[in-house]
């Protein structure tokens, strides 16, 4: 039984090296799948550059990696959440439950959202919050009063826009970018097109009104994306008439299957975000713990790395890749040098 | 009736001449074995439509567009680029400079400046740098550098990017197309086999060409390793047991029973409770092939052991009692006899469980294994199990996911290595079984 014998010595050898080797030496990261892309390319440049082994990034979504990033502090915990939102306070109250205190907030750039179509579809060119709001909100404001959304064509929802049946990929709750799609397009439309009024008019109170106005509507001519942008891409290449939710990068990546509309009269570039024009824009962060620096090789490290101006500056590999850069990353880098955590106030 | 017409009852009788029954019996048979030979057919043609859109998406990943350039770094050059932060990027920079003095002295006719020339080669920096840190030796030599270009410049050559589709963007515009003609006229760029793709790990987003699906290999095979070690010992021992020794009652009904449900328990719920147990109360590393392994054992065990008693079942009983009657043991019985016969049908159900084991994402997910997990090699045999890695199915779902379309070439081609490694385990499978086979 030699065989036995073998399997069972390298088990042993196996279960041995693992408890020994439990010192980990990698950087471990989870969260949004907006911020991957940008992660795993200074991951392979951080790998590429230093004597750090390259950073092991998972993805799940920005609510997800903030969960796991809040299970607690030690080595088999997460050292860094992506997010493509900013901590939430009930957030930062169930980190500290578990014992992570001393969180340091890194702001990596701006990302941009985009509604993109196919190239040789209809002609999606230009939206306004108030053309996505009615064509999308579940209620909506029809001849003075707040329906139900009554609308069947995008034409119904603003005259200038092409005679054709809604359908829109948005996406869903578990991304960060449903948030800012709420936020920025959503409710911002709710206001323009009179609807929230209506609302606080008929009774409901401002902050119902608001909930209110975030409602998308469930009959099927708006789809919740959980997937990945691929999956937006896959079911627009799929309905010619399909409108999609994107990131800039992304689309950017695609501008030959896809064709961008603007926002307001603003067309989504870097440039336009950058300078705030275009108003569907939203940073990206990660979070790292404080007790894991010195304990965890090459973390603090990796952080720096990631806002060092060649990498995340204008020129560098992230913006040539679509992240929008941050004006403010002299502020970061100082906050990481000074592993200044976010209680201290500052 | 057969008395008023004797004839006509002893025609219907013959065997040479069927009656209307008989007609109508062998009609059906006929119809039966057309209906089994059609579906056979439509296996085939699905299978044949899915080989070939698989050969035809992923034949693309096996090759790519090289830049084969000379190039002589002098040390204070390296020097320089080493006292930097984004060292990868001086090496990129001194590279393209080279390239740009080569063109200039060659007299391309083309117009072309810096710019272009760093659209056109992607990410080179880090290749160089690795080859300098590997042989410090050659610093002051001239090198032949065999470079990925970008993925756009990679598209036009195998045709997935056009001049009638390229949008002018930073990525590429379409005035450097007219460069890259000149460059692949000069032999510069030329299509070469991606032996990267064969051994190297997954890369950045912006990097398909330096993107490879050997190290997430190497992760597949230390889980196949951990699931085989563990699941077959396990799977048969628990099979010899219920089968041979233990007492049919109830708690052997329920333990049956509950195999039988553990087999059809979705993968997910096995990564959940890997995550929870593995990691969160023993501890072992995240990422790690060993818990991946271990996860897929747990998924893989009732798969086994099923198959196992059938294959225990099926041994004759005779043979049992003509051992146990010339006075064997009856651990000498199933050793020395059952377990032999019942070889081949145990290493069938093993490799099926391995290439469900194989093939499988969905755990892997919540123990850390699906992502970029861009390691490389592991350091040593046994690092090869606690050191992240990914596996394939992993790495071909993280690429499909990828907004450049360089990757999705990637994918298909990740799927084509997968399919011929399963093809290479039933093969070791089937010898086995043939060594194995015995008549009786």
């Amino acid at each position: 039984m030699t065989f036995a014998k073998q399997t069972a010595s390298i088990l042993a050898i196996v279960a041995v090296s693992a408890t020994s080797a439990a010192a980990r030496d990698n950087v471990q990261v989870a969260g949004s799948s907006t911020v991957l892309p940008y992660a795993s390319i200074v991951a392979q440049l951080f790998g590429e550059n230093t004597d750090f082994p390259t950073p092991v990034i998972e993805s799940g979504g920005s609510s997800a990696g903030l969960k796991r990033f809040c299970e607690g502090v030690g080595e088999n915990t997460l050292d860094v959440a992506n997010a493509s939102r900013r901590i939430r306070d009930r957030e930062i109250a169930a980190c500290a439950e578990n014992g992570v205190t001393g969180i340091i907030e890194v702001r990596i750039g701006y990302d941009g959202i985009v509604f993109a179509s196919q190239r040789q579809g209809p002609g999606f060119t230009a939206f306004t919050p108030a053309d996505i709001f009615n064509a999308l909100g579940a209620k909506v404001l029809k001849d003075g009063a707040i329906t139900d959304n009554p609308h069947r064509t995008w034409a119904e929802a603003n005259a200038d826009l092409p005679q054709v049946e809604i359908a829109a990929f948005i996406p869903g709750t578990k991304h960060g970018t449903r948030e800012v799609f709420e936020e920025k397009v959503l409710l911002v439309g709710c206001e323009a097109t009179g609807a929230l009024d209506a609302m606080i008019a008929s009774g409901m109170s401002r902050d119902a009104a608001e909930d209110a106005c975030l409602d998308v509507r469930q009959d099927g001519r708006s789809v919740d994306i959980d997937g990945d942008y691929t999956e937006t891409l896959a079911r627009i290449d799929a309905n010619p008439e399909g409108v999609g939710v994107f990131g800039l990068a992304f689309y950017e990546n695609n501008a030959d299957r896809l064709k961008v509309a603007t926002m307001g009269g603003v067309a989504p570039t870097t440039e336009t975000i950058s300078s705030g024009q275009y108003p569907v824009s939203r940073p990206l962060y990660f979070y790292l713990k404080k007790a894991h620096i010195g304990v965890i090789p090459g973390l603090k490290d990796y952080a720096q790395f990631f806002v060092h101006d060649q990498i995340a500056g204008p020129g560098g590999p992230l913006a040539n890749y679509g992240l929008v850069a941050d004006p403010d990353l002299a502020k970061t880098r100082a906050r990481i040098e000074g592993e200044v955590t976010m209680d201290s106030g500052i | 009736m057969t008395d008023m017409n004797p004839d006509k009852a002893r025609r219907s009788a013959s065997l040479h001449r069927p009656d209307a029954r008989t007609r109508r019996r062998n009609a059906a048979e006929k119809r039966f074995r057309a209906c089994g030979l059609a579906a056979i057919l439509l296996g085939l043609f699905f299978l044949l439509v899915l080989v070939a859109t698989i050969l035809r998406n992923g034949a693309p990943a096996f090759t790519r567009t090289v830049l084969e350039i000379e190039l002589t770094l002098s040390p204070a050059q390296v020097d320089a680029a080493e006292a930097e932060v984004f060292k990868t990027r001086a090496y990129a920079q001194l590279f393209i400079a080279a390239l740009q003095d080569q063109l200039e002295t060659r007299g391309l006719d083309v117009a072309f400046d810096a710019g272009a020339l760093e659209r056109i080669v992607g990410q080179p920096g880090g290749t160089i740098r690795a080859h300098f840190q590997a042989n410090p030796g050659q610093i002051g030599e001239p090198v032949v550098f065999e470079l990925a270009a970008s993925s756009r410049v990679d598209g036009y050559f195998n045709g997935r990017v056009s001049r009638a589709t390229l949008q002018d963007s930073r990525f590429l515009q379409a005035s450097d197309l007219d460069l890259v003609d000149a460059l692949a006229d000069a032999g510069i760029l030329r299509r070469a086999f991606n032996l990267t793709f064969l051994t190297g790990a997954d890369s950045g987003v912006d990097n398909p060409g330096g993107a490879g699906i050997g190290a997430a290999l190497v992760g597949s095979v230390y889980m196949m390793f951990v699931v085989l070690a563990l699941a077959l010992p396990i799977g048969i021992a628990a099979s010899i047991h219920l089968e041979e020794f233990a007492p049919k009652n109830r708690v052997t009904d329920l333990i049956e029973v509950t195999i039988s449900n553990l087999a059809a328990v979705p993968s997910i719920v096995f990564g959940i409770l890997g995550l929870a147990v593995f990691i969160q109360v023993l501890h072992l590393p995240q990422s790690a092939p060993l818990v991946g392994g271990l996860v897929l054992t747990l998924m893989t065990l009732p798969t086994i052991i099923i198959s196992t008693r059938a294959a225990l079942k099926a041994v004759p009983p005779s043979v049992r009692d003509a051992a146990l009657g010339v006075g064997a043991s009856q651990m000498q019985a199933v050793f020395h006899h059952v377990l032999p016969l019942a070889m081949p049908g145990i290493l069938t159900g093993t490799i099926i469980g391995l290439a469900q084991a194989l093939g499988e994402t969905a755990p892997l997910l919540l123990i850390g294994m699906v992502g970029f997990v861009a390691r490389g090699y592991p350091e040593g045999v046994v690092a090869g199990f606690t050191e992240p890695n990914s596996a394939m199915p992993a790495q071909i779902y993280t690429w499909a996911a990828r907004a450049d379309a360089g990757f999705y070439d990637k994918a298909w081609g990740g799927i084509i290595v997968l399919l011929v490694f399963l093809l290479t385990m039933n093969l070791i499978a089937i010898l086995l079984r043939r060594r194995f086979e015995r008549r009786w």
